[in-house]
Order: C-alpha cells, then structure tokens, then sequence
C-alpha cells in the first residue's frame, strides 16, 4: 500500500535550493563508482545524456534501446530550438523569469522546485552542447543566436536550424559513444525491455526481448532509469516517430509505480492534416510559421471555391477576430481547439474538409517571396513533398495533432518513483511542465534531467547500498518474469484471428482522439471508458499475429505496446473524468470562463494526480500529491 | 485531388540472415497517391495479413526524413526516384498507375540482412565510438559565447552535422565504401574550433575504423547522388587531407596555431 505521496522537495528558498541539496545529499567516493551498476533504458536525448554523464563519473551503466543506435530516438525529430536562461540577448530574461514563465506556462499545475532547478541548469546544457560542438546558430561575430519562440516575451531558445533536436542528440549520443569506447557503458541496442523487476519492494533490473533474435533476458542493477519518452502513440496518429510507445513505463506502472496526469497532453496547432486511412502519422509544420501566417477558414459551410477563388469579406480570420490583441500568436492550446470548433462547424478546407488554412500570401505581398523563402524555405519544401502543393500560391492547410504527452510516471524531486532504485526522467516522467508544456523546453527538460540532475540524485540513493550485490539473474523473480513473457508471446500468436494490430491501434487511436483530445466532457468520458473496453476486448479476442517468436517480428513488437495503450487510455479517461476542471491541456466543456478560456478550479484540484495499479478490470487508486505556489501566484489566463 | 495507382511490386523476402532469400511479386491495387512509399507498403502489409501471409519487414520511425532508420533500393536506387529525399519522404505521386517497383535492401556486405529489407548497419557506430566525439566530460564546459565560431565554419560544420547516418552512401556505392558517411561526422567536429585538440587522432582513428568494415573509395560520386541531405563531396576531399597530415603531424605543436 502506498502511504502519502512525498516530493522530497528541501526545506529552503527556491534560489539556493538544489545548492543545498547538492551539498546534502551523500556521495559516492570516485573508487566506489564503480562497484555500482545502473541500468538506463532508452538513449533518446534524457537517457543518452545520463547514460554518458554516469559513464563519466565511473559508474558501471548498461544502455538499452530498441532501436538500431542511440543515434535514432523520437527526439531526434525536433525542430524549433532549445530554451536556456543565458539572456545573450540582453533582453531581460534570467532564471527567474524562464521558471517563472513555465510555471505559469504549465497553467500552475507543476511542482515549484522543480521548475526552478530546472531554468536554473539550462544554462549549462547550452555550455554543455556547445562544448561538444553541437552546431547551434550564430551570428556574424561568431557567437550564439536566439530566437523568441512560441510566444516568449524574450530570445532565449539556441537553435540549430530546423534540427536542433538532431544536433542535439547526435552530441549526446558522441558522448555516449565516448563512454562505449572507454568500457564504463555497455551498450544492447535493438533490446526492448518488456518487465521491471522488484524484489523487497525495490527496483532491481530488468527483463529485455532481442528484437533480432527473440530472445528473453534479464538484468540486473543497483538502479534502474527509464528514459523511454512519451505515450503521444496512443493517439494512433500523432508527431510521435512510428516507435514511439509507453510499454516501459507502463510495465513499471504494473510493477507498482505510480503514473500521474495521464490526461495531459498537448495538442500542437500546426501540423499537417490526415490524408486518408492509410496515413500512418503527422508532420509537424513549425510553430514559428505562424508569426506571418493567417488563419482563416469560409464563411460558408458550402464553400467549394479554391482558396485564390474566396473573397475578403468571405473568409472567416477566426483567430484575429477572437483575440484581437494576440491574433494568430494565441497559445497552442486556444489555437487547436478553435481550429476543431470552426472544422466542427463543418468549414474546414481540403478535400476531407479537416484542416484550416495557414495563408502567406499577404506576407508574400508585403515582404516579397524571397524574403519568406529565406525564412521559412525549407518547411515550405517539405510540406510541397507531402501534400504536393506550392505553399508560396495557394495557403497551407493545417490541423492539431497529438505532440507531446506532460503526465507520466510519478517522481520526486530527486527524479526517483515511488518505487526505491527506480528513476524516470524526460518525456517517460511528469515532473515539470505542469498541465501545457511551453515551446523548446522538452530538450531542455531532457538533457538537464539526463545531464546534470539524475547522475547527483543517484548517487544519494546509491551510497547507503555499498557492499551489496545486485540481485543475482537467476533469482525467481527474474526467471518467473522471463517464463511470463515467453508465454504471453506465444499466446499472442495463438489468438489468430481476423485483424492486423495496425487495425486496432487505429480504431482505438479514434476513440482517444474523440474523446480524450482537444475537449473532453463527463459524457464523452465515460463513453469513452465503455468503448474502449468492448474495443481491447474484442482486440485481445481477434488480432491476428503471423510468424514466430524466435526472430525479428515486428507485429509481435506492435500487438504488446497496443496492448499496453489500451490500458493506459483507459487510465486517461478515468483521469481525464476526475478532473472536473480544465487546465492547461486538459480542456473540460464544463469548466470554462465566459471568453472559452481553461478554467480551473485550484480549490478543489490544484494537486497531481497520481495512479496506482491494482490489477487488471481493478478501478486504480487515485493518490494526490497536493501542490504549493510561493513564488508564482496562480492567475487566470486570457488572451483577449 | 488524389488519384490512385495500381502497381506491382517485387520486394526481397529473406526469413532470416541466414535465409537464402527471393524476390516476391505483389499486386498493389488502389494505391492513392498521397500516400507516402512507406504508407503504400503499410497498406500492402495489412493486406498481407488479412490473407494471412506474414508481412514484409521494413525499418522507419520519424517518418519525417530526419532519423535514418529508413532506408531501401527502389528501382535500384538507393531512397528512390526523388533527389534529397529519404524513403519516408518519398510519396507515390512520384509513380505512375500500372508501375513496376523493385524493392530491396540495401546491398552491402557491411550491412547484413536481418530480414526482408532490414539490414545492420552497427558498422556505422563503430565508426562514431573510434573518435567522432569531443571529449569534454559534463559539468567541464565554458560558457557557451566563450569559444567564437566563425559564423562561415559554423554553416559548414553544420552542412556536415545534417547526415542522418542512413547508410545509402554505403548501398549506393559500388565499393560499398562509406567515406561519406565518415567525412560527414569527421568534418563535423574538424571544423569546429572545439574539435582542434583531437582533429588529428580523430582522423586517424576513424578513418582506420572505416576501413576495417568498408570497401574503399574510388571517386564515383553515387554517395553523393544518393544522400537524402546532399552531402557534399568535397567532406570526402577533406577526410582525405587530414587523413594524410595527421600521419606527419607532430602532436606536442598543436598548441602552436
Ligand atoms: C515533431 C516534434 C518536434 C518537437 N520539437 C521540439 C522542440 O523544438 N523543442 C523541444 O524542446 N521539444 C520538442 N519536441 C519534444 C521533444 O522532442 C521530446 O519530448 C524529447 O525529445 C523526448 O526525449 P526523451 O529522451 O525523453 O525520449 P525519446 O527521444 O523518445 O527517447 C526514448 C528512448 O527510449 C527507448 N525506448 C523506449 N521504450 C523502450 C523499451 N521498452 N525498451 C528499450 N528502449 C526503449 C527508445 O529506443 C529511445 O532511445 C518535439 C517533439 C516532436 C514530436
Ligand atoms: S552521408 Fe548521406 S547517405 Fe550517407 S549516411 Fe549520411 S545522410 Fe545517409
């Protein structure tokens, strides 16, 4: 039974907080680093990044990732840039400001000292990557540029073209690849870990499939890391990379750790719109488009002209005629949903009518085409390779998709679950972005995590444990788990029934996205939560998984991540359905001002949420971790 | 507006890396031509399925061109028809209704078949662990704006830095050498000033490893054609040159320019 939920956050002010606990918290001396063994699974942007870090200090660490090479993980396909306090620009920002800005970015649903440590080493995440020579955008005196982004009232996001996420994580991964090289990190690529393995209530290793081979096997460690990113899949479609999946998380969550906010998550306002069926995920159009482009949509439900072909006064620029102070510059969130309202309305564009349009041609007339092709060339490139039209004649069309996922696995604010030796950091945990996370800050969450939290908070945990070994692999729990798998791979090969695990996915992808997405209401939750379940039933009843579980099988891979999707909506549902307010991402119909803004209620809710596991067709139980604001006054956002 | 493509497909079926391997040949009927390469084989794979055949495997992830896990020969052309394109960013308004389309893994002897049209390509880390880093241990960095990069070094490096590390320079190549690949990631930190002290180990270092795993160059340039980032030949010129002064170099100088 879990007791009340603990944040471990230190007693003293905010500022000089993590100082402190820095100094507090015990050490580990350089020639005992060694005779400790940390497991780290994932080696995207937070578990490259640790994995290096606790290589260095002398650790002994084992990285596992599915894919081919920790040079490929979700995080590599971020674009816009990277936030951190340096305020280059002599703009006003500072450390404050930026935990200031997240704090109430995240619609004050996050926890204060975590938000702060974490503004407060970003900067040395930009010395850092610059260090290893991550090639972040300059100016002509050779020193770093910044850009304002998604809204901030000051330049203080690096970036490194349209690919800082690629940059950056190709200087984590070198350093990762340093630390193979040097024999302190034992690298298992193409390993997917399917169970975390507890004994004495602590956590203690892990049970991994071979991708290649099939093969099932354990390991064991002091400590375990997961840094295996964020659940956005379950929306079937979304900007997520095709691999992306909560299985890792989720298997801990079964073990006992807990899972907070599941309902959180955020919709990004421009990303290219579904084709058909067939279309297997989202491309996201960068957010900064929006700083010269319109948003409109007809008047008319019954339009059919071509965009050219519409009149002035027939167009509909919703979001300039709504908020006229902020206009199409509106935060993500208000810009997703008023787009599903005027699409709703049945005014979308396209020939599915399921987007909005994103129209330059004003721009073009006022700063001539080159200008705008200088600024925004190569996204104007890649949508004509998608969608085959020239953006420079007639207007994008866009549409919100699924982006990123703020709850996860429950931590304190050393980064450690409820579960002793488990830690979780970037997008696999909910520790910093509250309800809405705030553009070019899941790097920054991911790298000061990986980088310059977690290699101090576990040592504190790992100093008390010198002169222990870790639990021996042949230990029933690790040969009970293995057997468990084997089992349920075979018996997910034997249900052969009619349909693909693609054609669930996708049909549960529908179901989330109807009524866990932009809005959400008492109805449509609970309806929710019954068709989800008749939908798993009949999926564990009539997926239809061909070949073996002896070699590379990549329905067998997808069929026990949906499984695990299926699950984790309903979780979300219920979540979504406690929540009797709005915040942040989580939109509840119910729970609005008068201007269709997020409504909170802090009375009732002003607290995480936090799940915990009780066996499947069990209801989980709902702890709460409540939350404090001493520096940033909780207010009501409006954009009007 | 959307139209649709009937074509046939003959892909690389191989159960194992052992497995002997052969073509297969696939009606792909009412293909619209929207859809991304990877899409139409999704479609084709679920088709599969419903008849009970066990799909072709294939690798992706991002979908969006940027992380490499793509990757195969359409029409023997490393990525396809399209310039500058990886595979995920290739979409069927390329082809025509009534196409024939050969798809195969990419072919080369460092890059195994593991099944159907996924190969290993771990040849390429060993590359990386050899020397393409810059050793500087968290928490040991300057300022950031206390190290200049010369705004013109800095766009060259990153020209460098844009490789996705996808390997159709290796399938391409008729050597199946990977001097583009090892030029990108080498000149990516020569360049940088933060890359000085160990330019010339790294050189060496993973040139030498290139060369345990890879055919060799011999100027054809087919990389080059293939690369969905357009890397430019001129890296390869420049691996060479430092390849070459490294051996000469006397280390105890560096510290003179
Ligand atoms: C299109 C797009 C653009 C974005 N742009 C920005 C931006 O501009 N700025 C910004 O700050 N953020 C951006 N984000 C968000 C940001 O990219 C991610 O939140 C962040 O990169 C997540 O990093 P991570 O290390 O936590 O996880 P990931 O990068 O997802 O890495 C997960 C790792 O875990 C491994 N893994 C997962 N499960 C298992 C398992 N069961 N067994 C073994 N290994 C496993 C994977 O192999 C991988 O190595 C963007 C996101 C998207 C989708
Ligand atoms: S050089 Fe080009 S073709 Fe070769 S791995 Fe890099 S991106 Fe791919």
């Amino acid at each position: 039974m879990i007791g009340e939920l603990n944040s471990n956050v230190p007693e003293g002010d905010i500022e000089g907080l993590w100082t402190q606990h820095k100094f507090d918290m015990k050490l580990v001396n350089p020639a005992n680093k060694r005779k400790f063994k940390v497991i780290v699974v994932g080696t995207g942007l937070a578990g490259a990044s640790a994995a290096a870090t606790m290589g260095e200090l002398g650790y002994e660490v084992e990285a596992f990732t599915y894919h081919d090479s920790p040079r490929r993980a979700h995080s590599i396909a971020a674009q816009g840039g990277i936030n951190g306090a340096k305020n280059y620009q002599n703009d006003g920002d500072s450390v404050y400001r930026l935990f200031y800005d997240t704090v109430k970015g995240g619609d004050f649903r996050s926890r204060e000292a975590n938000v702060y440590r974490l503004a407060e080493v970003s900067v040395n995440i930009i010395d850092q990557a610059t260090a290893q020579g991550v090639p972040f955008a300059r100016d002509y005196g050779g020193l770093l540029d910044n850009r304002s982004f998604g809204g901030a009232q000051v330049s203080r996001t690096f970036y490194a073209r349209g690919q800082t996420g690629q940059q950056l994580l190709l200087g984590a991964y070198s350093a990762l690849m340093r630390q193979v090289h040097e024999g302190t990190v034992a690298l298992h690529t193409r390993k997917e870990m399917v169970d975390l393995i507890v004994k004495d209530d602590k956590a203690c290793g892990i049970v991994v499939r071979d991708v290649i081979t099939g093969k099932v096997t354990s390991h064991s460690a002091h400590a375990v890391v997961l840094a295996t990113g964020g659940y956005g899949n379950v929306y079937y479609l979304s900007t997520n990379a095709m691999m992306c999946n909560v299985t890792a998380a989720w298997r801990a969550h079964r073990k006992g750790a807990l899972f907070a906010n599941p309902c959180y998550t955020q919709i990004h306002p421009t990303c290219i719109p579904a084709s058909d069926e067939f279309q297997s995920k989202l491309t996201l159009m960068s957010e900064s488009l929006r700083n010269d482009g319109r948003i409109w949509v007809p008047k008319s439900h019954d339009e059919t002209r071509a965009a050219a072909d519409i009149p002035e006064d027939e167009r509909d620029y919703y979001l300039e005629r709504k908020y006229p102070s902020f206009g199409n510059l509106v935060p993500r969130d208000v810009a997703s949903r008023n787009a599903k309202t005027v699409v709703d309305e049945g005014r979308g564009v396209g020939e599915l009518k399921n987007g909005v349009y994103l129209d330059f041609a004003d721009a073009i007339a006022r700063d001539g085409e080159d200008t705008i092709r200088a600024k925004y060339g190569n996204l104007f490139d890649m949508y004509e390779r998608i969608t085959g039209e020239n953006p420079y004649q007639t207007p994008m069309r866009i549409y919100p998709a699924t982006h990123y996922t703020m709850g996860g696995l429950w931590v304190d604010y050393n980064l450690m679950s409820n579960l002793p030796g488990l830690f979780a950091i970037g997008e696999c945990n909910f520790s910093d972005h509250g309800a809405n996370r705030l553009g070019a800050s899941a790097l920054m969450q991911g790298l000061a995590d990986g980088y310059f939290v977690l290699p101090y908070t576990v040592g504190n945990y790992l100093a008390p444990l010198l002169g222990t070994d870790p639990v021996d692999t042949s230990d029933p729990v690790f040969t009970e788990a293995e057997a468990e798998v084997n089992e349920q791979n075979q018996r997910w090969l034997s249900i052969n029934g009619t349909k693909s695990v693609d054609h669930y996915h996708r049909e549960l992808g529908k179901l989330v996205w109807n009524y866990i997405g932009m809005e959400r209401d008492k109805n449509g939750l609970e309806k929710a939560i019954t068709e989800i379940a008749a939908l798993e039933e009949e999926f564990l009843a009539n997926v239809r998984v061909l070949g073996s579980a002896d070699t590379l099988n990549q329905s067998l891979e997808k069929v026990q991540r949906v499984a695990d999707f299926f699950e984790l909506a309903l979780l979300k549902a219920r979540d979504a359905l406690d929540r009797e307010e709005s915040a942040g991402g989580h939109f509840r119909t119910e729970s609005q001002t008068e201007e269709g803004e997020a409504k909170r209620d802090d009375e009732r809710f002003q607290h995480v949420a936090a799940w915990e596991w009780t066996g499947k067709g069990n209801d989980p139980v709902r702890h709460q971790e409540e939350l404090t604001f001493d520096y940033v006054l909780p207010s009501q956002r409006s954009y009007k | 507006m959307s139209n649709t493509l009937n074509l046939t497909l003959k892909v690389w079926r191989q159960d194992g890396p052992n497995g002997a391997g052969r073509f297969e040949s696939y009606e792909a009927n009412g293909i619209a031509d929207d859809a991304s390469f990877l899409e139409m084989l999704d479609v084709v794979n679920e088709r599969l399925i419903e008849d009970g055949q066990e799909p072709i495997t294939f690798e992706s992830d991002c979908r969006e061109g940027i992380c490499g896990t793509c990757g195969i020969m359409i029409n023997g052309k490393a990525h396809g028809p399209q310039k500058g394109t990886a595979t995920c960013q290739l979409h069927m308004r390329k082809f025509s209704d009534g196409d024939n389309i050969t798809i195969e893994p990419w072919r080369a002897e460092s890059f195994p078949i593991l099944k159907d049209l996924a190969v290993d390509r771990s040849a390429l880390d060993h590359i990386i662990e050899a020397g393409g880093y810059i050793t500087v241990n968290t928490g040991g960095a300057p300022d950031a704006n206390l190290i200049p990069v010369p705004k013109e070094a800095a766009d060259m490096a990153f020209d460098a830095a844009a490789c996705i590390g996808c390997g159709a320079c290796v399938a391409a190549c008729p050597n199946s050498a990977a001097q583009l690949f090892t030029s990108a990631k080498l000149q990516h930190m020569n360049l940088l000033p933060q890359g000085q002290p160990e330019r010339w180990d790294r050189a060496e270092n993973m040139v030498e490893t290139m060369e345990m795993f890879f055919g060799s160059c011999t100027n054809h340039g087919e990389c080059h054609e293939a690369c969905p980032k357009e890397i430019s030949l001129d890296f390869i010129a420049f691996l060479n040159r430092d390849y070459v002064k490294a051996k000469i170099k006397n280390r105890k100088l560096l510290g003179q320019n």
